[in-house]
């Protein structure tokens, strides 16, 4: 290969190489890019029901059900405003408990249930999810883009 | 009066940093042998008063001494003295103690094993090195001092964080650190190579060593980490792409491209300012993960404050620590540019692509984690970027670097001949991929392109990484440390593969409901619930699951996961019970108690995880090795450099 052939390959893989990655890239970021709402935007109907999203807030003192034996679990998210029930099926976090800071991560329903598929719950008693803390202290609510 | 000795040999520590970087710095730029000769001495003395505050805290934990409020908030009397010793880096303050103290006893490594460096370079080296440290001692005295009293001194402490109860969290830090620090020293190299404005190929042989080492470190500490989240969080995964692990493995890739592109500029002197470029970003990168973890500005499981105060000050020094480096970068790297060639097919291009995957990956994981605090910042809202874009996008840059490496071990210097090697290592391929199709089918009963990819990539490295080495032996020619370590390490990136590809295609997780007297079948193992009891700890009560694993009516093992309560901070704790296996790891952890004597239970299958760590540490074990060649033992650079090069002294 002459080195001018050799500098336009290496130029042309590169180029590729690099807009292939881009693409992907951007495609997987928006993908995966989820958003939080607080219960004040799921129930003004902020929230999306087409796609997954994050909740957050404090589990509303009481609410915590358990079918007898059963692994689903139902409690509601709270801003102390509004509040969203949540259903989640399986084992909850160390640190899950009534009064306590929650995100989940989970699809709206048509009903204006929660169904959560993951249950975070801070590794530290003293924690608030930051949003959570944000959204709690009364800043003007914000989340969709 | 032990605390106040700590702090005030924090103070002197810091007087005497800024001694070895005034001292240092200028008697390099006026060459005054006077003001050179002052660096050494002064980093010994910085060591010395770090040590014996960081032995005042340490022992101020040991003789529960509640007075002092970083020991009552973050130890107690109950705790065992061996926690109580890592209880001193269980949290900010302490952690920062410990991050000087490994600087300083970096430092002290340099300064004692550099005999043979140039004076003004040495000078120069240690001035940096000063620099850093007197930063890091500066925010540490100012925002986070672990030394402070408490009025009225506690009755007792409030404990150590469970989770940090714990051997492998106990020696992760220090070991973590290690890792991140070092990079400090490779940084120095890069600066003083910069401000003395001379780059030869004895300056990469005199920075690859200590590179190595720091890489070797940061290995063993993520992978330390990952086993300790593995089997502690009670989850059961053992990467989560948090961003606090994201902050460690940044370090790592950017160190990994470092390591190979300073085998390029010691064998040929070639990729200068590039090398200069990875030894800034490494540290800048360890850096970062400093100011994220520290100041709680990515909340996650290890983020321990949330101080803005010291977020400003992290962030102030880091922009000043990258932004003088990248400046004096763009002032001098010009002149230290190289200028030789090489063809497409040589190891020299094996090595670039190595190094713009790798660069590639840790800019894609960066991209991920500050894009919330993008958004956040510019008010776009609130969101995070979870783990499947990190899967998705480190796949990217991974795939044809685990396909290069294959071939690029073989690729000599210059100009390679692959035409010899084209057959074997088809071959190779085909064979890996026949292996690995009916290895997983017969194993597995199912195949998975993921699976399958791996297992194919991993197998074929292995076999790559053994054929050099193994054709030496039989020709009974020689083998370098170097050349050895470096197929142990890539032996590893296959073994890796493999256990990365196996667990992640073919595990398990299940959340059941279980009373005692129920079973489960999962992968084949019965696990059956026999009993709950009661256990006391030292500093905690548990209640004891007893689950009988057993296969086709053999017993397997018997395991008892806990659900701990800790008396002092009276959070719960899963503690899971894992049975360790060549082929799979069974994991059984308690979840909650459901009524009508039901528990929530998770049981995983988790075949090969053993693998990605083990690959890990054979990494680590390969570059241990490599740092130890004889060559960089020799101490006087006195061998003629290797023909082909085109070294010339900008000085």
């Amino acid at each position: 290969m002459t080195p001018r052939r050799k500098r336009l390959v290496v130029v042309l893989s590169v180029l590729a190489g690099v807009g292939i990655a881009a693409g992907l890239v951007f495609r997987a970021l928006s993908e995966n890019m989820m958003l939080f709402y607080d219960p004040s935007q799921v129930v003004g109907g902020e929230a999306p029901h087409e796609r997954p999203f994050r909740i957050g807030g404090m589990v509303t003192k009481g609410s915590v059900t358990r079918a007898n034996g059963s692994l689903e679990v139902r409690f509601t998210v709270t801003d102390f405003k509004h509040s969203v029930p949540v259903t989640y099926t399986g084992v909850l976090p160390d640190l899950f408990g009534e009064g306590k800071g929650v995100v989940a991560h989970g699809r709206l329903t048509r009903e204006g249930v929660f169904a959560a598929d993951e249950v975070l719950a801070k590794h530290d008693e003293k924690y608030m999810p930051p949003e959570v803390a944000k959204s709690l202290k009364g800043t003007p609510p914000q989340g969709a883009t | 009066m032990i605390p106040e000795l700590g702090h005030f040999a924090l103070i002197l520590a810091l007087c005497l940093a800024i001694a070895q970087s005034v001292f240092g710095l200028i008697g390099a730029w006026r060459r005054q042998p006077e003001w050179m000769a002052v660096a050494r001495p002064a980093v010994a003395g910085q060591f010395v008063f770090v040590a014996l505050a960081f032995g005042c805290l340490t022992a101020a934990f040991v003789g529960n001494d509640f007075s002092v409020s970083y020991v009552a908030l973050n130890s107690n009397s109950a705790l065992p003295t061996f926690y109580r010793v890592a209880a001193v880096w269980g949290a900010h303050e302490g952690s920062l103690l410990l991050w000087i103290f490994v600087l300083a006893t970096w430092s002290l490594a340099v300064a004692a094993l550099s005999r043979s460096l140039p004076d003004t370079f040495i000078a120069r080296v240690l001035g940096v090195l000063g620099v850093v440290s007197a930063g890091f001692m500066t925010f540490t005295l100012a925002t986070s001092n672990p030394f402070l009293r408490l009025l009225p001194p506690a009755v007792d402490g409030n404990d150590l964080n469970p989770l940090l109860q714990d051997f492998a969290l106990a020696v992760h830090p220090p070991i973590l650190y290690t890792g991140y620090v070092g990079f400090a020293v490779a940084f120095a190299f890069a600066c003083a190579a910069m401000l003395e404005g001379r780059l030869d190929q004895a300056w990469a042989r005199w920075t690859r060593p200590w590179t190595i080492v720091a890489w070797m470190f940061l290995t063993i500490g993520i992978a330390l980490g990952s086993w300790w989240a593995y089997y502690e969080l009670g989850w059961g995964g053992w990467w989560f792409w948090d961003p606090v692990e994201n902050a460690s493995f940044m370090p790592w890739l950017a160190g990994t491209a470092l390591i190979h592109s300073l085998a390029v500029t010691e064998k040929r002197g070639l990729f200068r300012s590039w090398t200069l470029l990875l030894a800034i970003f490494a540290f800048s990168l360890s850096l970062l993960g400093t100011f994220l973890v520290r100041s709680g500005v990515l909340i996650s499981v290890h983020a321990f404050a949330t101080d803005p105060a010291r977020g400003v000050f992290v962030l102030t020094f880091l922009t000043l620590c990258i932004g003088g480096a990248l400046s004096l970068y763009a002032w001098r790297a010009p002149k230290l540019g190289s200028s030789a060639g090489f063809e497409l097919w040589s190891r020299e291009s094996f090595l670039l692509f190595n190094n713009v995957l790798l660069v590639i990956a840790a800019a894609l994981i960066l991209l991920g984690t500050l894009y919330p605090l993008f958004m956040d910042g510019l008010d776009l809202g609130k969101i995070s970027v979870g783990p499947p874009y990190f899967r998705a996008v480190f796949l990217v840059p991974m795939l044809p670097l685990l396909s290069l490496l294959g071939v690029g071990m073989h690729a000599a210097w210059k100009r390679a001949r692959l035409a010899d090697l084209k057959r074997p290592l088809l071959i190779a391929v085909i064979v890996a991929l026949v292996v690995a199709l009916t290895a997983t089918l017969w194993f597995f009963g199912r195949v998975t392109v993921l699976a399958t990819v791996g297992t194919t990539a991993g197998l074929w490295i292995i076999y790559s990484s053994l054929r050099d080495p193994v054709s030496r032996l039989r020709k009974h020619q020689s083998l370098s440390a170097a050349v050895l370590g470096m197929s142990i390490a890539h032996f590893g990136v296959g073994v890796f593969t493999i256990g990365v590809a196996g667990v992640e295609a073919y595990k398990i997780e299940k959340d059941v409901a279980l009373k005692p007297g129920q079973s489960v079948t999962i992968a084949g193992y019965d696990f059956a619930f026999r009993e709950l009891r009661n256990v006391e700890g030292p500093n905690y009560h548990a209640i004891e699951g007893e689950f009988d694993v057993t296969r086709n009516g053999q017993l397997v093992r018997v395991l008892q996961p806990q659900k701990r309560v800790y008396r002092v901070q009276t959070s719960p704790m899963t503690e899971a019970a894992i049975t360790v296996g060549w082929t799979r790891d069974l994991f059984v952890a308690l979840g909650d108690q459901l009524g009508n004597e039901a528990w929530s239970v998770r049981i995983q299958y988790k075949p090969l995880i053993r693998y990605v760590w083990l690959g890990a540490l054979l990494m680590a074990f390969g570059g241990l090795l490599a740092a130890s060649d004889r060559r960089y033992r020799s101490v006087r650079v006195t061998e003629p450099l290797p023909t082909g090069s085109t070294a010339r002294d900008a000085a």
